[in-house]
């Protein structure tokens, strides 16, 4: 398995000019809008949170959640990072927007054969060796891309070199399992909006607990159903045999020919 | 009799207005996209369609299972009469969970893509897998009533000899999705609140499957006697009160129980949004149900199992609208269904009382002979209905 590439996003440097957003629209052939939020035409925007500039944008987890919702297996998790889609399998059932902890996955809701859109971070790019377009257009290095594990190196040591410039934390190197967009911060996470309830543990565990009891249940919920079937009811063709041939019930001797015959009408 | 006619008139006026309706929101729906005809955002990406006409539909479909499976396997013959109409009821709920899938996928021309394309980690799968199977099980367990109609009796034995294996795998198959619907939300604990969240969704979406597929063959019984004059006799439908009233006490333990293993009693008693949508949904689905069959006096009377089956049906719906909208609705946003979402529902449970209706009228589904030939049997009445019911019509020597 190939190394995982990566986004490594720091706070403490982002200006907030938009580069980022620009570059994505014209990879991604979206239309000019101003999004505040991500939206079937945005994949990304610069979200002002008091004084700093925070992207929002597909967090392409280690795990992810969309890729395990999904009925059909539309979203793929590439083993060189990414988190891609294919919208030919699509039936537009929305379960990956329920699920996503992120809540990234966005729906063409005025299109009538609607699909969901994210980033892929610039999949066909990364595959031929390239860089994300957001990364590239980036001004000030505070998208930068690269290997995962060495973005993770990278982030350390920025902390450890100016402790005083940013938060003790490295946002999605352990969230849910971790993610291949990485944030580094000069304030607490959640003062930026940033979830910080969502844990360490991989969301599709959740799921795949019940999940993988399914053959179990089905085989030994079969073999007792079609027990009691036969017991129950090879009780009664006996009860109906003995009766037939005058013979009294063991478990009934004060119980008279002609009740019993109601009994089993 | 002039009364009936005018009354038979007004409900004739009103189908044919929701049919009106239905159709044209429908061809809305189609040719504006979701966007355009619902209340549903990114934001609130599952709205009524979900929350109602899926979840709650597969629910209160549930009697199919649990009554075949009283009869067939555990052998209790008491409850034979109500076989066809449970599964009757059963395999038109599913129907109309299909067709509402329809409404509110994307790309409904593709709902068959998961017979081809496969993901075992997602629950997804495992329930259009099920729902798609046990149609079909529903399909084969109803087939009888056709063959008998047309007195096709080899046919009928042919299948005769399928129904324990028909009934076991509904068994299974009702199990797996049934559950499977409450672990759909497994996947998402920050979002849904910890008053409905909980690893044990599987078993409480189960248990109140069970106890509701009860109370709704309660419910059905008294809307067929009143409409068609076909009802069960008293002490079938007292026997159905009891059962439900035995697995909604099982579920207000398991519920109980949950909470405080969670450590989530306390969110009861906050008088937030989420607490009193609660507490309306239990009074409705647990208290008032279990309350009213409990005591003896209003469980033998004619309206009693009816009015505890209906508590507990509104309340088994707004149990599923919570879990899959309301319970969200803090973290999500705000929704509320558009006209076009509630007219499409109206529309198709409309439409499914009047198949119902039709299948009543002209196939051995209750049990009695076809419809015209009966005389209105008024349920208040004291007399058992077994003494006013007339003689078995020859197709219906099954129940024999």
């Amino acid at each position: 398995m190939s190394r995982q590439r990566a986004l490594l996003i720091d706070i403490t440097r982002c200006v907030g000019c938009g580069a980022c957003t620009e570059a994505c629209r014209e990879q991604n052939g979206l239309p000019e809008v101003e999004d505040t939020d991500l939206s079937a035409n945005s994949f990304t925007v610069v979200q002002e949170k008091g004084d700093y500039y925070v992207r929002k944008l597909c967090r392409h987890c280690v795990e992810p959640t969309c890729v395990s919702v999904c009925p059909v297996g539309a979203f793929t998790k590439t083993p060189d990072g990414p988190v891609t889609y294919d919208a030919t399998k699509c039936i537009g059932c929305r379960y990956c927007m329920m699920a996503c902890p992120f809540e990234v996955p966005r729906y063409e809701w005025d299109r009538k054969a609607p699909l969901v859109t994210k980033c892929i971070m610039c999949h066909e790019r990364v595959k031929e060796g390239g860089q994300t377009a957001c990364a590239e257009a980036c001004p000030a290095e505070a998208t930068t891309f690269g290997y995962r594990d060495e973005l993770i190196e990278e982030a350390h040591r920025r902390i450890r070199e100016n402790p005083d410039d940013y938060y003790d934390h490295i946002y999605g190197e352990h969230e849910v399992g971790g993610t291949n967009v990485l944030f580094l911060s000069p304030v607490k996470f959640e003062d930026l909006g940033f979830r910080t309830d969502l844990g360490e543990r991989p969301l599709p565990e959740l799921t795949w607990e019940i999940l993988k009891k399914i053959p179990t249940l089905v085989t030994t919920g079969g073999v007792a159903l079609a027990g009691i079937w036969w017991l129950v009811n090879r009780r009664t063709t006996v009860d109906q045999l003995r009766h037939e041939s005058g013979e009294r019930h063991p478990h009934q001797p004060n119980t008279t020919d002609i009740e019993r015959g109601r009994d089993n009408g | 009799m002039a009364e009936k006619i005018k009354k038979l008139t007004f409900w004739n006026v009103m189908f044919g207005l929701i049919v009106i309706v239905g159709v044209i929101a429908t061809i809305r729906r189609f040719a504006l996209g979701l966007g355009a005809t619902t209340g549903l955002s990114d934001a609130v990406p599952w709205g009524m369609w979900i929350g109602f006409d899926v979840m709650s539909g597969v629910a209160l479909a549930a009697g199919g299972f649990t009554i075949s499976a009283l009869v067939y396997i555990f052998n209790l013959k008491e409850f034979k009469p109500i076989v066809r109409p449970a599964i009757l009821t059963a395999f038109l709920g599913y129907i109309l969970v299909a067709v509402g899938l329809l409404f509110d996928l994307g790309r409904p021309w593709f709902i068959w893509h998961p017979i081809i394309f496969h993901n075992p980690h997602s629950v997804m799968l495992e329930v259009a897998w099920c729902v798609m199977l046990y149609l079909t099980v529903l399909a084969l367990e109803f087939f009888p009533a056709f063959l008998e109609r047309y007195r096709l009796t080899k046919a009928v034995k042919v299948i005769k000899i399928a129904t324990p294996v028909l009934v076991i795998a509904g068994v299974l198959l009702s199990t797996l999705h049934q559950s499977s619907l409450g672990s759909l939300f497994l996947i998402v604990p920050h979002k849904l609140h910890p008053l409905w969240y909980s690893t044990r969704l599987p078993w409480l979406f189960y248990t109140s499957a069970i106890a509701i597929g009860f109370g709704m063959v309660i419910v059905e019984s008294y809307l067929s006697s009143r409409a068609f004059g076909k009802s069960l006799e008293r002490h079938i439908v007292i026997d159905l009160s009891r059962a439900m009233l035995v697995s909604l006490v099982f579920l207000a333990v398991l519920r109980v129980q949950d909470l405080i293993a969670r450590d989530a009693l306390h969110y009861m008693f906050q008088g937030t949004f989420e607490a009193q949508m609660f507490w309306i949904e239990n009074a409705l689905l647990i208290i008032i149900p279990v309350t009213l069959v409990a005591i003896r006096r209003i469980r033998h009377h004619p309206m009693g199992p009816y009015f505890a089956g209906l508590s507990a049906v509104m309340g088994l719906v707004m149990n599923r609208m919570n879990v899959a909208v309301t319970g969200m609705s803090a973290h999500t946003g705000y929704y509320w269904p558009s006209w076009e979402e509630i007219m499409i529902t109206v529309f198709l449970v409309t439409l499914g009382f009047a198949a119902f209706a039709w299948a009543i009228r002209n196939l051995p589904v209750f049990g009695h002979t076809p419809w015209r030939e009966v005389v209105y049997v008024n349920p208040l009445q004291k007399t058992p209905a077994s003494e006013q019911s007339p003689a078995l019509h020859p197709a219906n020597a099954w129940l024999r």
